[in-house]
Protein backbone atom coordinates (compact mmCIF):
# COMPACT_ATOMS: atom_id res chain seq x y z
CA UNK A 1 0.00 0.00 0.00
CA UNK A 2 3.31 2.35 0.69
CA UNK A 3 4.58 1.72 -2.42
CA UNK A 4 1.26 2.77 -4.49
CA UNK A 5 0.90 5.84 -2.16
CA UNK A 6 4.65 6.63 -3.12
CA UNK A 7 4.39 6.17 -6.82
CA UNK A 8 1.34 8.17 -6.74
CA UNK A 9 3.26 11.03 -5.06
CA UNK A 10 6.41 10.71 -7.63
CA UNK A 11 3.56 10.81 -10.64
CA UNK A 12 2.01 14.26 -9.29
CA UNK A 13 5.74 15.67 -8.75
CA UNK A 14 7.03 14.53 -11.88
CA UNK A 15 3.49 15.91 -13.40
CA UNK A 16 3.78 19.24 -11.52
CA UNK A 17 7.30 19.91 -12.66
CA UNK A 18 6.30 18.86 -16.33
CA UNK A 19 2.73 21.03 -16.31
CA UNK A 20 4.92 24.49 -15.58
CA UNK A 21 5.71 23.91 -19.58
CA UNK A 22 2.50 23.36 -20.87
CA UNK A 23 -0.28 25.28 -21.32
CA UNK A 24 -1.76 28.47 -23.37
CA UNK A 25 -2.02 32.47 -22.69
CA UNK A 26 -5.54 33.57 -21.24
CA UNK A 27 -6.56 34.74 -24.94
CA UNK A 28 -5.57 31.16 -26.53
CA UNK A 29 -8.88 29.55 -24.45
CA UNK A 30 -11.49 30.06 -26.55
CA UNK A 31 -12.02 26.74 -27.58
CA UNK A 32 -11.83 25.41 -24.15
CA UNK A 33 -14.07 27.86 -22.90
CA UNK A 34 -16.57 25.95 -24.89
CA UNK A 35 -19.67 24.98 -22.57
CA UNK A 36 -19.22 21.00 -24.42
CA UNK A 37 -15.51 21.07 -22.91
CA UNK A 38 -16.33 21.48 -19.42
CA UNK A 39 -15.48 18.66 -17.29
CA UNK A 40 -19.04 18.83 -16.02
CA UNK A 41 -20.97 19.27 -19.36
CA UNK A 42 -23.21 16.41 -19.07
CA UNK A 43 -23.36 15.99 -15.62
CA UNK A 44 -26.74 14.53 -15.28
CA UNK A 45 -25.66 11.39 -17.59
CA UNK A 46 -22.76 10.92 -15.65
CA UNK A 47 -24.51 10.79 -12.57
CA UNK A 48 -27.41 8.41 -14.05
CA UNK A 49 -24.13 5.98 -15.10
CA UNK A 50 -22.47 6.20 -12.16
CA UNK A 51 -25.25 4.87 -10.19
CA UNK A 52 -25.85 2.14 -13.02
CA UNK A 53 -22.59 1.08 -12.64
CA UNK A 54 -22.29 1.77 -9.25
CA UNK A 55 -24.96 -0.84 -8.87
CA UNK A 56 -24.01 -3.38 -11.15
CA UNK A 57 -20.25 -3.36 -10.54
CA UNK A 58 -17.37 -4.17 -8.01
CA UNK A 59 -15.68 -1.12 -8.32
CA UNK A 60 -16.80 2.74 -8.29
CA UNK A 61 -15.61 6.22 -8.69
CA UNK A 62 -12.12 7.77 -10.55
CA UNK A 63 -13.73 10.85 -12.16
CA UNK A 64 -15.58 11.34 -9.20
CA UNK A 65 -15.99 9.93 -5.17
CA UNK A 66 -16.72 6.51 -5.01
CA UNK A 67 -20.42 7.03 -4.28
CA UNK A 68 -22.32 5.31 -2.02
CA UNK A 69 -25.98 5.94 -0.78
CA UNK A 70 -27.91 3.25 -2.32
CA UNK A 71 -28.88 -0.52 -1.28
CA UNK A 72 -28.36 -1.46 -4.65
CA UNK A 73 -30.39 -4.48 -5.20
CA UNK B 1 -11.32 23.29 -12.85
CA UNK B 2 -12.95 24.32 -16.16
CA UNK B 3 -16.44 26.01 -15.59
CA UNK B 4 -19.19 26.84 -18.15
CA UNK B 5 -19.28 30.46 -16.78
CA UNK B 6 -19.62 31.91 -21.08
CA UNK B 7 -22.82 29.73 -21.51
CA UNK B 8 -24.22 30.38 -18.22
CA UNK B 9 -24.26 34.18 -18.29
CA UNK B 10 -25.49 33.97 -22.08
CA UNK B 11 -28.97 32.69 -20.09
CA UNK B 12 -30.64 35.41 -18.41
CA UNK B 13 -31.18 37.70 -20.99
CA UNK B 14 -32.22 35.27 -23.41
CA UNK B 15 -34.78 33.85 -20.38
CA UNK B 16 -36.06 37.35 -19.88
CA UNK B 17 -37.84 36.21 -23.04
CA UNK B 18 -38.68 33.21 -22.77
CA UNK B 19 -42.60 32.09 -21.88
CA UNK B 20 -44.37 32.34 -18.54
CA UNK B 21 -44.42 28.32 -19.13
CA UNK B 22 -41.60 27.72 -18.46
CA UNK B 23 -41.20 30.20 -15.67
CA UNK B 24 -43.77 28.90 -13.89
CA UNK B 25 -42.09 25.87 -14.18
CA UNK B 26 -38.13 27.16 -12.91
CA UNK B 27 -40.42 28.89 -10.21
CA UNK B 28 -41.66 25.59 -8.61
CA UNK B 29 -38.93 23.36 -9.11
CA UNK B 30 -37.11 26.31 -7.72
CA UNK B 31 -39.27 26.56 -4.69
CA UNK B 32 -39.56 22.82 -4.07
CA UNK B 33 -36.01 22.41 -3.92
CA UNK B 34 -35.98 25.07 -1.19
CA UNK B 35 -38.34 23.49 0.62
CA UNK B 36 -36.23 20.82 0.83
CA UNK B 37 -32.55 22.43 1.46
CA UNK B 38 -32.86 25.66 2.42
CA UNK B 39 -35.30 25.57 5.86
CA UNK B 40 -33.90 29.40 6.55
CA UNK B 41 -34.36 32.49 5.29
CA UNK B 42 -33.07 31.97 2.06
CA UNK B 43 -35.80 30.56 0.64
CA UNK B 44 -37.51 33.54 -0.64
CA UNK B 45 -34.35 34.51 -1.48
CA UNK B 46 -33.83 31.73 -3.93
CA UNK B 47 -37.31 32.38 -5.66
CA UNK B 48 -36.85 36.13 -6.31
CA UNK B 49 -33.46 35.31 -8.15
CA UNK B 50 -35.49 32.50 -10.47
CA UNK B 51 -34.92 33.96 -13.59
CA UNK B 52 -31.21 33.40 -13.29
CA UNK B 53 -31.30 29.59 -12.60
CA UNK B 54 -30.08 27.39 -15.15
CA UNK B 55 -32.20 23.93 -14.59
CA UNK B 56 -31.62 20.18 -15.87
CA UNK B 57 -33.96 17.27 -16.13
CA UNK B 58 -33.90 14.16 -16.95
CA UNK B 59 -36.07 10.78 -16.92
CA UNK B 60 -34.61 7.50 -17.46
CA UNK B 61 -35.79 4.03 -18.20
CA UNK B 62 -33.56 1.05 -16.94
CA UNK B 63 -34.77 -2.57 -17.89
CA UNK B 64 -32.55 -6.04 -17.65
CA UNK B 65 -33.57 -8.67 -19.96
CA UNK B 66 -35.96 -10.41 -16.93
CA UNK B 67 -34.43 -8.55 -14.54
CA UNK B 68 -34.50 -5.12 -12.71
CA UNK B 69 -36.72 -2.74 -14.09
CA UNK B 70 -36.16 0.79 -13.08
CA UNK B 71 -37.16 4.41 -13.40
CA UNK B 72 -35.31 7.56 -12.70
CA UNK B 73 -36.07 10.85 -12.20
CA UNK B 74 -33.25 13.52 -11.62
CA UNK B 75 -33.51 17.53 -11.87
CA UNK B 76 -30.62 19.75 -11.27
CA UNK B 77 -30.99 23.56 -10.78
CA UNK B 78 -27.41 25.71 -10.61
CA UNK B 79 -27.61 29.14 -9.65
CA UNK B 80 -24.30 31.25 -10.81
CA UNK B 81 -23.74 34.45 -8.24
CA UNK B 82 -21.91 35.98 -10.66
CA UNK B 83 -18.45 35.14 -11.46
CA UNK B 84 -17.90 34.01 -7.56
CA UNK B 85 -20.00 31.39 -6.42
CA UNK B 86 -22.37 28.66 -7.57
CA UNK B 87 -25.16 26.77 -6.33
CA UNK B 88 -26.00 23.27 -7.50
CA UNK B 89 -29.42 21.76 -6.24
CA UNK B 90 -30.19 18.09 -7.07
CA UNK B 91 -32.92 15.88 -6.56
CA UNK B 92 -33.19 12.37 -7.77
CA UNK B 93 -36.36 9.60 -7.47
CA UNK B 94 -35.85 6.54 -8.62
CA UNK B 95 -38.00 3.17 -8.36
CA UNK B 96 -37.13 -0.13 -8.83
CA UNK B 97 -38.95 -3.62 -9.56
CA UNK B 98 -38.18 -7.03 -10.89
CA UNK B 99 -35.98 -9.46 -10.19
CA UNK B 100 -32.07 -10.19 -8.95
CA UNK B 101 -29.57 -12.74 -8.95
CA UNK B 102 -29.98 -14.18 -5.23
CA UNK B 103 -26.14 -15.96 -5.39
CA UNK B 104 -27.93 -19.56 -5.61
CA UNK B 105 -26.88 -22.02 -8.61
CA UNK B 106 -29.12 -23.41 -10.76
CA UNK B 107 -30.17 -27.57 -10.15
CA UNK B 108 -31.85 -30.33 -11.93
CA UNK B 109 -34.64 -30.34 -9.82
CA UNK B 110 -37.02 -27.40 -8.76
CA UNK B 111 -35.54 -25.58 -5.88
CA UNK B 112 -38.16 -23.43 -2.88
CA UNK B 113 -36.21 -20.08 -1.42
CA UNK B 114 -37.36 -18.18 1.52
CA UNK B 115 -38.13 -14.53 0.84
CA UNK B 116 -35.85 -12.44 2.77
CA UNK B 117 -38.69 -11.05 4.72
CA UNK B 118 -39.62 -14.67 6.25
CA UNK B 119 -42.92 -14.53 5.28
CA UNK B 120 -43.58 -16.44 2.31
CA UNK B 121 -41.54 -18.73 0.02
CA UNK B 122 -40.82 -18.68 -3.60
CA UNK B 123 -39.84 -21.38 -6.45
CA UNK B 124 -36.72 -21.80 -9.38
CA UNK B 125 -37.80 -23.74 -12.03
CA UNK B 126 -35.12 -26.47 -13.02
CA UNK B 127 -32.37 -25.55 -14.53
CA UNK B 128 -33.00 -21.88 -13.66
CA UNK B 129 -30.90 -19.44 -12.02
CA UNK B 130 -32.65 -18.38 -8.92
CA UNK B 131 -33.94 -14.77 -8.26
CA UNK B 132 -35.23 -13.44 -5.78
CA UNK B 133 -38.32 -11.34 -7.41
CA UNK B 134 -39.32 -9.48 -4.46
CA UNK B 135 -37.20 -6.15 -5.07
CA UNK B 136 -39.47 -3.54 -4.82
CA UNK B 137 -38.34 0.04 -3.96
CA UNK B 138 -38.31 3.39 -4.39
CA UNK B 139 -35.71 6.05 -3.46
CA UNK B 140 -35.30 9.59 -3.19
CA UNK B 141 -32.14 11.84 -3.19
CA UNK B 142 -31.10 15.04 -2.60
CA UNK B 143 -28.24 17.44 -2.48
CA UNK B 144 -26.98 20.76 -2.58
CA UNK B 145 -23.44 21.94 -3.19
CA UNK B 146 -21.83 25.46 -2.99
CA UNK B 147 -18.68 26.36 -4.42
CA UNK B 148 -16.73 29.48 -3.98
CA UNK B 149 -13.98 31.37 -5.68
CA UNK B 150 -11.94 33.60 -2.79
CA UNK B 151 -10.10 34.91 -5.52
CA UNK B 152 -8.16 34.50 -9.24
CA UNK B 153 -6.72 31.47 -7.67
CA UNK B 154 -8.33 29.81 -4.91
CA UNK B 155 -11.90 27.91 -4.48
CA UNK B 156 -13.40 26.21 -2.17
CA UNK B 157 -16.58 23.85 -1.99
CA UNK B 158 -18.69 22.22 -0.11
CA UNK B 159 -22.05 19.86 -0.09
CA UNK B 160 -24.36 17.71 1.72
CA UNK B 161 -26.41 14.77 0.57
CA UNK B 162 -29.19 12.64 1.46
CA UNK B 163 -30.85 9.80 0.19
CA UNK B 164 -33.60 6.95 1.94
CA UNK B 165 -35.54 4.14 0.22
CA UNK B 166 -36.98 1.59 2.14
CA UNK B 167 -34.65 -0.33 3.89
CA UNK B 168 -31.53 2.23 3.69
CA UNK B 169 -30.27 5.78 4.60
CA UNK B 170 -27.82 7.88 3.77
CA UNK B 171 -26.57 11.07 4.82
CA UNK B 172 -23.22 12.69 3.76
CA UNK B 173 -20.92 16.09 3.29
CA UNK B 174 -18.37 16.80 1.28
CA UNK B 175 -15.74 19.09 1.12
CA UNK B 176 -12.82 20.64 -1.52
CA UNK B 177 -10.51 23.12 -2.67
CA UNK B 178 -9.22 24.02 -5.62
CA UNK B 179 -5.72 25.82 -6.60
CA UNK B 180 -5.09 27.10 -9.81
CA UNK B 181 -1.25 27.64 -11.10
CA UNK B 182 0.68 28.40 -14.80
CA UNK B 183 -1.75 31.26 -15.53
CA UNK B 184 -4.37 28.63 -14.49
CA UNK B 185 -3.06 26.52 -16.91
CA UNK B 186 -3.36 23.66 -13.81
CA UNK B 187 -5.82 23.39 -11.35
CA UNK B 188 -5.25 21.20 -8.37
CA UNK B 189 -8.14 19.66 -6.48
CA UNK B 190 -8.15 18.76 -3.05
CA UNK B 191 -11.45 16.80 -1.71
CA UNK B 192 -13.05 14.95 1.39
CA UNK B 193 -16.25 13.26 1.62
CA UNK B 194 -18.04 11.22 4.44
CA UNK B 195 -21.22 9.69 4.42
CA UNK B 196 -22.85 7.24 6.86
CA UNK B 197 -25.29 5.05 6.12
CA UNK B 198 -27.98 2.71 7.45
CA UNK B 199 -28.56 -0.25 6.63
CA UNK B 200 -32.34 -2.04 7.89
CA UNK B 201 -33.28 -4.82 5.73
CA UNK B 202 -36.41 -6.29 5.35
CA UNK B 203 -37.06 -9.41 7.47
CA UNK B 204 -33.96 -8.27 9.45
CA UNK B 205 -29.97 -8.81 8.80
CA UNK B 206 -28.95 -12.25 8.57
CA UNK B 207 -26.10 -14.16 10.89
CA UNK B 208 -23.64 -14.60 8.66
CA UNK B 209 -23.54 -17.97 6.87
CA UNK B 210 -26.59 -19.10 8.83
CA UNK B 211 -28.80 -21.48 6.52
CA UNK B 212 -31.68 -20.74 5.00
CA UNK B 213 -34.65 -21.79 6.91
CA UNK B 214 -37.58 -23.26 4.36
CA UNK B 215 -41.11 -23.48 5.67
CA UNK B 216 -41.57 -26.88 3.74
CA UNK B 217 -39.05 -28.51 6.03
CA UNK B 218 -40.96 -27.30 9.19
CA UNK B 219 -44.21 -29.42 10.40
CA UNK B 220 -45.58 -26.41 11.92
CA UNK B 221 -45.96 -22.54 11.24
CA UNK B 222 -44.49 -21.95 15.11
CA UNK B 223 -40.99 -24.29 14.38
CA UNK B 224 -40.45 -22.66 11.03
CA UNK B 225 -40.80 -19.05 12.51
CA UNK B 226 -38.36 -19.72 15.70
CA UNK B 227 -35.72 -21.30 12.68
CA UNK B 228 -35.91 -18.22 10.93
CA UNK B 229 -35.70 -15.87 13.54
CA UNK B 230 -33.00 -17.41 14.57
CA UNK B 231 -31.12 -16.82 11.32
CA UNK B 232 -31.93 -13.10 11.91
CA UNK B 233 -29.88 -10.57 14.14
CA UNK B 234 -32.00 -7.73 15.86
CA UNK B 235 -32.00 -3.79 14.51
CA UNK B 236 -30.25 -2.42 11.87
CA UNK B 237 -26.55 -1.53 11.54
CA UNK B 238 -24.41 0.92 10.09
CA UNK B 239 -21.53 1.84 7.13
CA UNK B 240 -19.38 4.48 7.00
CA UNK B 241 -17.13 6.11 4.34
CA UNK B 242 -14.44 8.22 4.29
CA UNK B 243 -13.29 9.52 0.31
CA UNK B 244 -10.30 11.46 -0.04
CA UNK B 245 -9.74 12.49 -3.83
CA UNK B 246 -6.58 14.54 -5.09
CA UNK B 247 -6.74 15.84 -8.68
CA UNK B 248 -5.03 18.04 -11.49
CA UNK B 249 -6.37 19.58 -14.43
CA UNK B 250 -3.65 20.05 -17.29
CA UNK B 251 -4.69 22.60 -20.37
CA UNK B 252 -1.80 20.75 -22.31
CA UNK B 253 -2.85 23.16 -25.75
CA UNK B 254 -5.64 25.51 -27.15
CA UNK B 255 -8.02 22.19 -27.46
CA UNK B 256 -7.03 19.31 -25.27
CA UNK B 257 -6.69 19.37 -21.75
CA UNK B 258 -5.75 16.36 -19.04
CA UNK B 259 -7.21 15.70 -15.92
CA UNK B 260 -6.22 12.69 -13.62
CA UNK B 261 -7.47 12.05 -9.86
CA UNK B 262 -6.57 10.35 -7.28
CA UNK B 263 -9.10 8.60 -5.00
CA UNK B 264 -9.07 6.52 -1.58
CA UNK B 265 -11.78 5.91 -0.02
CA UNK B 266 -12.22 3.53 3.52
CA UNK B 267 -15.54 1.73 4.04
CA UNK B 268 -16.22 0.28 7.39
CA UNK B 269 -19.10 -1.26 9.17
CA UNK B 270 -21.87 -3.55 7.43
CA UNK B 271 -20.76 -4.22 3.53
CA UNK B 272 -22.55 -7.85 3.50
CA UNK B 273 -25.72 -7.50 0.69
CA UNK B 274 -28.26 -9.17 3.44
CA UNK B 275 -30.38 -10.36 0.48
CA UNK B 276 -27.70 -12.73 -1.04
CA UNK B 277 -27.16 -16.36 -0.44
CA UNK B 278 -24.84 -19.26 -1.57
CA UNK B 279 -25.46 -22.92 -2.18
CA UNK B 280 -23.58 -25.16 -0.40
CA UNK B 281 -23.12 -28.61 -3.19
CA UNK B 282 -21.97 -31.83 -2.51
CA UNK B 283 -19.57 -33.67 -5.37
CA UNK B 284 -22.48 -34.43 -7.49
CA UNK B 285 -23.36 -30.32 -7.57
CA UNK B 286 -26.51 -30.74 -5.79
CA UNK B 287 -27.63 -28.32 -3.71
CA UNK B 288 -27.45 -29.54 0.58
CA UNK B 289 -28.13 -26.20 1.92
CA UNK B 290 -28.67 -22.44 1.15
CA UNK B 291 -26.71 -19.96 3.37
CA UNK B 292 -26.64 -16.12 3.79
CA UNK B 293 -23.55 -14.45 2.49
CA UNK B 294 -20.71 -12.90 4.35
CA UNK B 295 -18.03 -9.83 3.73
CA UNK B 296 -15.95 -8.17 5.87
CA UNK B 297 -16.47 -5.20 7.79
CA UNK B 298 -13.91 -2.96 6.38
CA UNK B 299 -12.79 -2.44 2.31
CA UNK B 300 -10.03 0.63 1.54
CA UNK B 301 -9.88 1.10 -2.62
CA UNK B 302 -7.60 3.08 -4.51
CA UNK B 303 -8.56 4.26 -8.12
CA UNK B 304 -6.97 6.16 -10.35
CA UNK B 305 -8.19 8.29 -13.03
CA UNK B 306 -6.69 10.15 -16.13
CA UNK B 307 -9.24 11.33 -19.03
CA UNK B 308 -8.63 13.75 -21.72
CA UNK B 309 -10.88 16.15 -23.65
CA UNK B 310 -10.40 17.52 -26.69
CA UNK B 311 -11.93 20.57 -28.69
CA UNK B 312 -12.80 19.53 -32.32
CA UNK B 313 -14.16 21.76 -34.74
CA UNK B 314 -17.07 19.86 -35.63
CA UNK B 315 -17.33 18.25 -32.36
CA UNK B 316 -15.80 17.17 -28.94
CA UNK B 317 -13.76 14.08 -27.76
CA UNK B 318 -12.62 12.12 -24.57
CA UNK B 319 -10.72 9.14 -23.54
CA UNK B 320 -10.65 8.20 -20.05
CA UNK B 321 -8.80 5.11 -18.44
CA UNK B 322 -9.41 3.94 -14.71
CA UNK B 323 -7.40 1.58 -12.60
CA UNK B 324 -9.18 0.49 -8.99
CA UNK B 325 -8.03 -1.96 -6.51
CA UNK B 326 -8.70 -2.52 -2.64
CA UNK B 327 -7.89 -4.53 0.08
CA UNK B 328 -10.26 -7.47 -1.25
CA UNK B 329 -8.28 -7.82 -3.89
CA UNK B 330 -10.72 -6.60 -6.68
CA UNK B 331 -8.94 -4.85 -9.35
CA UNK B 332 -10.58 -3.22 -13.01
CA UNK B 333 -10.16 -1.45 -15.71
CA UNK B 334 -12.31 0.86 -17.14
CA UNK B 335 -11.89 2.54 -20.76
CA UNK B 336 -14.51 4.72 -22.19
CA UNK B 337 -14.84 7.32 -24.83
CA UNK B 338 -17.33 10.03 -25.66
CA UNK B 339 -17.14 11.05 -29.32
CA UNK B 340 -19.62 14.06 -30.10
CA UNK B 341 -20.28 15.64 -34.08
CA UNK B 342 -21.99 18.46 -34.71
CA UNK B 343 -24.16 17.89 -37.74
CA UNK B 344 -25.79 21.58 -37.78
CA UNK B 345 -25.28 24.56 -34.89
CA UNK B 346 -28.21 23.08 -33.27
CA UNK B 347 -28.15 19.02 -33.67
CA UNK B 348 -25.66 16.93 -32.72
CA UNK B 349 -24.95 13.10 -32.08
CA UNK B 350 -22.72 11.32 -29.70
CA UNK B 351 -21.33 7.77 -29.82
CA UNK B 352 -20.50 6.25 -25.83
CA UNK B 353 -18.27 3.13 -25.78
CA UNK B 354 -17.31 2.21 -22.44
CA UNK B 355 -14.99 -1.41 -21.91
CA UNK B 356 -15.22 -2.62 -17.97
CA UNK B 357 -13.24 -5.66 -16.58
CA UNK B 358 -12.96 -6.24 -13.21
CA UNK B 359 -11.49 -9.50 -10.93
CA UNK B 360 -13.03 -11.55 -8.31
CA UNK B 361 -12.67 -10.36 -4.38
CA UNK B 362 -10.59 -12.83 -2.66
CA UNK B 363 -13.78 -14.29 -0.56
CA UNK B 364 -15.60 -14.67 -3.60
CA UNK B 365 -17.10 -18.17 -4.60
CA UNK B 366 -19.78 -19.29 -6.87
CA UNK B 367 -20.70 -21.75 -4.46
CA UNK B 368 -19.31 -23.53 -1.16
CA UNK B 369 -18.71 -27.21 -1.17
CA UNK B 370 -21.00 -29.24 1.91
CA UNK B 371 -17.20 -32.19 2.53
CA UNK B 372 -15.15 -28.26 3.43
CA UNK B 373 -15.50 -25.87 6.50
CA UNK B 374 -17.16 -22.80 5.71
CA UNK B 375 -15.10 -19.99 5.26
CA UNK B 376 -15.36 -17.05 7.48
CA UNK B 377 -16.36 -14.94 4.24
CA UNK B 378 -18.15 -15.68 1.50
CA UNK B 379 -20.18 -14.53 -1.20
CA UNK B 380 -21.44 -15.34 -4.62
CA UNK B 381 -22.50 -11.93 -5.89
CA UNK B 382 -21.76 -11.78 -9.62
CA UNK B 383 -20.84 -8.49 -8.85
CA UNK B 384 -18.18 -9.41 -7.07
CA UNK B 385 -16.95 -11.51 -9.21
CA UNK B 386 -14.75 -11.83 -12.55
CA UNK B 387 -16.25 -10.13 -14.97
CA UNK B 388 -16.14 -7.66 -18.42
CA UNK B 389 -18.91 -5.71 -19.72
CA UNK B 390 -19.53 -3.47 -22.46
CA UNK B 391 -21.62 0.06 -23.20
CA UNK B 392 -22.62 1.12 -26.83
CA UNK B 393 -24.70 4.58 -26.50
CA UNK B 394 -25.64 6.77 -28.43
CA UNK B 395 -27.22 10.30 -28.13
CA UNK B 396 -28.89 13.07 -30.19
CA UNK B 397 -29.35 16.70 -29.25
CA UNK B 398 -31.18 19.18 -30.21
CA UNK B 399 -30.07 22.93 -29.03
CA UNK B 400 -33.40 24.93 -29.32
CA UNK B 401 -33.85 28.77 -29.16
CA UNK B 402 -33.37 30.47 -25.53
CA UNK B 403 -30.52 28.13 -24.51
CA UNK B 404 -32.93 25.49 -24.32
CA UNK B 405 -31.45 21.87 -24.98
CA UNK B 406 -33.34 18.56 -25.83
CA UNK B 407 -31.35 15.13 -25.78
CA UNK B 408 -32.36 11.63 -26.26
CA UNK B 409 -29.94 8.56 -25.42
CA UNK B 410 -30.17 5.27 -25.55
CA UNK B 411 -27.55 3.00 -24.62
CA UNK B 412 -27.03 -0.61 -24.61
CA UNK B 413 -25.21 -2.71 -21.16
CA UNK B 414 -23.83 -5.95 -21.40
CA UNK B 415 -22.29 -8.04 -18.48
CA UNK B 416 -20.07 -11.01 -19.04
CA UNK B 417 -19.66 -12.61 -15.65
CA UNK B 418 -16.45 -15.43 -15.73
CA UNK B 419 -15.55 -18.57 -13.74
CA UNK B 420 -12.79 -17.79 -11.50
CA UNK B 421 -11.08 -20.86 -11.91
CA UNK B 422 -13.95 -23.20 -9.74
CA UNK B 423 -14.47 -26.77 -10.56
CA UNK B 424 -17.60 -27.76 -11.56
CA UNK B 425 -18.67 -30.55 -9.81
CA UNK B 426 -21.80 -32.86 -11.25
CA UNK B 427 -24.70 -31.62 -12.53
CA UNK B 428 -23.46 -27.49 -12.39
CA UNK B 429 -21.48 -28.10 -15.46
CA UNK B 430 -24.60 -28.84 -17.10
CA UNK B 431 -25.98 -25.17 -16.26
CA UNK B 432 -24.72 -21.72 -17.25
CA UNK B 433 -23.84 -20.45 -13.66
CA UNK B 434 -22.56 -17.13 -15.29
CA UNK B 435 -24.95 -15.97 -17.58
CA UNK B 436 -24.62 -12.99 -19.51
CA UNK B 437 -26.81 -9.88 -18.76
CA UNK B 438 -28.55 -7.56 -21.02
CA UNK B 439 -29.53 -4.28 -20.51
CA UNK B 440 -31.23 -1.15 -22.53
CA UNK B 441 -31.41 2.57 -20.87
CA UNK B 442 -33.47 5.12 -22.54
CA UNK B 443 -32.99 8.68 -21.36
CA UNK B 444 -34.48 12.12 -22.31
CA UNK B 445 -32.89 15.28 -20.76
CA UNK B 446 -34.45 18.87 -21.16
CA UNK B 447 -31.72 21.92 -19.90
CA UNK B 448 -33.35 25.55 -19.47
Amino acid sequence: MRKITLIAVSLIVVGLTGCTNLGVQPWEKGQLARSDMALDSEKLDQALDDHIYFSKEGSSGGRAFAGGGCGCN
Amino acid sequence: MINNNNKLDSIPSQRTASNPQTKKIASALAFASCGLFASNGHATELVKNVDDWKVDAALMYYGEQDRVQAIEAIGKAQKNFGDDSVLDLKLVVDSLTGASASGAVAQSDSQTFTRPSGNGQYKVAAGDTPLDDTFHDTRVQGSANWSQKLNPDWKVSGGVYGSKEFDYMSMGINAGVERGFNKDNTTLFLGTAYSFDVVDPVGGRPVALSSMAIRDNFTSDEAYRTAFDATRQNGSDDKQTVDLMLGITQILNQRWLLQANYGLSSVSGYLTDPYKVLSVVDNNGTSQDIVYENRPDSRLKHSFYVMTKGALDSGVVDFSYRYNTDDWDLTSHTLETHYRYYFSGSFYGQLHLRYYQQSAVNFYQPFLLADTPLPEFASADYRIGDMSAYTIGVKFGHRLSGGHEMTYRLEYYQQDPKNNGTELPGQLQNYDLFPTQKAITAQFSYSF
